[in-house]
């Protein structure tokens, strides 16, 4: 199929739209209203289901019902929109129903700015709502990859019962670029919807889809389960890309937009002879810490770069858990890093980590650099 | 549950309805959850539409009514039970989708949700069982409690000086143009049962030919968090409840009215005089309101 120019936004809801999708309830919100509107138009062309909620919370909980009754159903949001969907999600995490969400993140904390950011990695990644679980959150850097990232998002979400969460910024979502649209799909017709599914208590036992249990020993082997399926998921869908990896000793880890910036890092790191490598992950959650484990023992040193305080930045040390040193550079607010300012962290952790891969070698571990410093101007950077 | 053979001469009269399943319920003795669940249940039965019936439960006293109800169920988020019916009614348009709330559910932290789905028109029927009170959490102040009405959390009475004034659901959502059919009943003796099934049933054929969003509002009674008799509840109910919350039809579109004069009739046939009196009472009851 040829390329088509699209927009982020639009791209997301027409590659849902081609992956089988057959209702989205949402709610506008910048910078991520493009979505809603693309499928105010198409879903009905489709015959299929399109509502404007009165919040996000009644879009979350119409995703819910929509979901319980078996139907591939979708909602998308911005940062302070998904604050008010945690709810939702959490009944749905325990449920066990299917759904995809995005969240196209802006400036925060409060109600922030509409510029990009990825201040809500803790959010997406650990605390999606309360209680132990997680959903799978998937990272594109580009509209191609969100594209391909929502098709893929439906299979996961159908394949394990779970929560897909796209996270990507406003220069994604509201960016224009040549995309290839996947073909479009049958929509599942109503007769082949799950048996679990409230479809009614035709010719079987009632189907009760709840998050509740009252009995602590039901409650906890309700969360066994729930634990089992994640390890599941953990263990087979890890998913990041590399770039130059193969003989770096300078690692960049970054995901999303900026993931993207630090593709072009590496190239001018490399054209001033350092060997330096990228890896960007597209599953946030499950993380590719195996992954990241072995690289520490291969590179000198760790530059994690995101658009907020340092979030992904704690996954990365979890990971290489003191193998090399691990440094952060973030800018917030919606302020996004470009290469002129990452280039240069990168060369100061090539100076500071000058042989100290020898020094490993001969069994000696650098230790790994605490995050925050003392030093002003506030984290741009560690400055140790 | 011990099944009995019905012996030859004799023929079965009177049984549990088919929407119900034989789990026994939580509620206290001389709750009227109870009564309101059966009256479903019968209406489901009489429709013949158990088995494309999907119900949603609240968080409140009747949170469980997934094992009591035998249809396709849901348990949603506090309050949420109106959106989560228009999604599933939405992508399973054949279905019989209904709603069963309280009032610290409906009224309070879901007041958007059913506002909305109201004036959507949303094609589901909602159950609200109105006691007046939060029953599960231990009795404290409703949306509905009435002004001066004592309870954990307005130890002194209710003062509409400070909490506001309990919310008259019925007249909020009648005034909403997606509402087909809303209307307030009790249960608090035989007739009132009566005409509360008989608006269950109105409230679910209304959804059936897809007229709009329909309610049925239930006085109803929680004398353990009331600290009363179960008659005295009744009573009290009757007494001051009934007055704060006149009961009768606040919303009858044009079409439903047609449809009830219809299947009036139809009953009619069965029993003409049971068919007369079903009408009288029902302009009796769009009078007072």
């Amino acid at each position: 199929m040829a390329k088509k120019l699209f927009e982020g936004n639009a791209a997301i809801a027409e590659a849902a739209i081609r992956a089988g999708v057959e209702a989205f309830f949402g709610y506008p919100i910048t910078p991520q209203s493009e979505v809603l509107e693309h499928f105010s138009k198409r879903l009905p062309e489709e015959g299929r289901v399109f509502l404007q909620a009165e919040s996000e919370v009644a879009a979350i909980n119409m995703v819910y019902g929509a979901a319980c009754a078996g139907a591939r159903v979708m909602t998308s949001s911005s940062s302070p929109g998904v604050s008010l969907m945690q709810e939702g999600i959490s009944y749905m995490a325990c449920s066990e129903v299917p759904a995809v969400l995005t969240n196209i993140m802006r400036g925060g904390p409060g109600l922030g700015n509409v510029q990009p950011a990825q201040g809500d990695y803790f959010q997406a990644v650990k605390s999606a709502g309360h209680g132990d679980f997680h959903m799978i959150v998937l990272a594109p850097a580009n509209v191609q990859e969100a594209v391909d990232l929502i098709v893929l998002a439906f299979d996961l979400a159908d394949k394990y019962r779970t929560l897909v969460m796209l996270v990507a910024d406003g220069s994604i979502g509201q960016m224009m670029e040549p995309v290839e649209l996947p073909p479009m799909r049958p929509v599942r017709p109503p007769e082949e919807r799950p048996s679990w599914a409230l479809t009614g208590a035709k010719g079987r036992e009632h189907n009760i889809i709840t998050s509740l249990y009252l009995g602590a020993e039901k409650m906890e082997e309700v969360n066994l389960r729930l634990q089992a399926k994640l390890k599941k998921i953990a263990a087979n869908e890890v998913r990041w890309k590399e770039y130059s990896t193969e003989d770096a000793d300078l690692l960049l880890v970054s995901f999303g937009t900026v993931g993207r910036i630090c593709q072009t890092v590496v190239r001018e790191a490399r054209a001033k002879g350092m060997k330096a490598g990228l890896l960007r992950p597209i599953t946030l959650w499950p993380f590719p810490s195996a992954r990241l484990a072995e690289l520490a023992q291969q590179v000198r040193g760790m530059l994690v770069v995101e658009m907020n305080a340092g979030q992904m930045v704690e996954d990365v040390r979890l990971a290489v858990e003191g193998r090399c040193p691990v440094r952060f550079y973030g800018r917030m607010g919606g302020i996004v890093p470009l290469s002129d300012e990452i280039l240069p962290e990168l060369e100061k952790l090539d100076a500071a980590e000058q042989g100290s891969k020898g020094a490993r070698e001969q069994g000696g571990a650098s230790a790994p650099l605490p995050l925050g410093s003392s030093a002003p101007p506030l984290l741009l950077g560690d400055k140790r | 549950m011990k099944t009995l053979e019905i012996p030859a001469d004799m023929e079965l009269v009177y049984k549990k309805p088919e929407s119900l399943t034989d789990a026994h319920t939580i509620y206290c003795p001389g709750c009227t959850h109870g009564i309101i669940h059966r009256l479903v249940a019968e209406v489901l039965d009489e429709l013949g539409v158990r088995e494309r019936t999907i119900g949603i439960a609240p968080v409140g006293c009747s949170v469980l009514a997934y094992y009591y109800f035998n249809v396709d169920m849901a348990e949603a988020a506090h309050g949420r039970a109106p959106a989560m019916a228009t999604g599933i009614k939405r992508v399973s348009p054949g279905k019989v989708v209904f709603t069963y709330q309280g009032d610290g559910d409906l009224a309070s932290i879901g007041i958007a949700e059913i506002v909305y789905a109201a004036n959507r028109g949303e094609l589901f029927t909602t159950i609200f069982a109105n006691n007046a009170v939060y029953g599960m959490t231990g009795g404290q102040m409703a949306p509905t409690t009435l002004p001066g009405q004592v309870t954990t959390s307005s130890p002194t009475g209710r003062d509409v000086k400070v909490a506001g004034y309990p919310m008259r659901i019925a007249e909020l959502l009648g005034g909403l143009p997606g509402a087909a059919y809303v209307t307030r009943q009790a249960v608090l003796d035989v007739p009132g049962i009566r005409r509360t099934k008989r608006a269950i049933k109105l409230a679910f054929q209304t959804q059936l030919a897809g007229l709009g969003f329909s309610l049925v509002e239930v006085l109803s009674t929680c004398n353990t968090n009331w600290h009363m008799g179960i008659l005295e509840a009744l009573e009290w109910a009757k007494e001051h409840m009934v007055a704060y919350y006149p009961l009768g039809d606040t919303k009858m579109t044009d079409e439903v009215r047609a449809l009830k004069d219809t299947k009036g009739t139809k009953e009619g046939t069965k029993g003409t005089k049971e068919g007369t009196k079903g009408t009288k009472e029902g302009g009796e009851i769009g009078c007072k309101s």
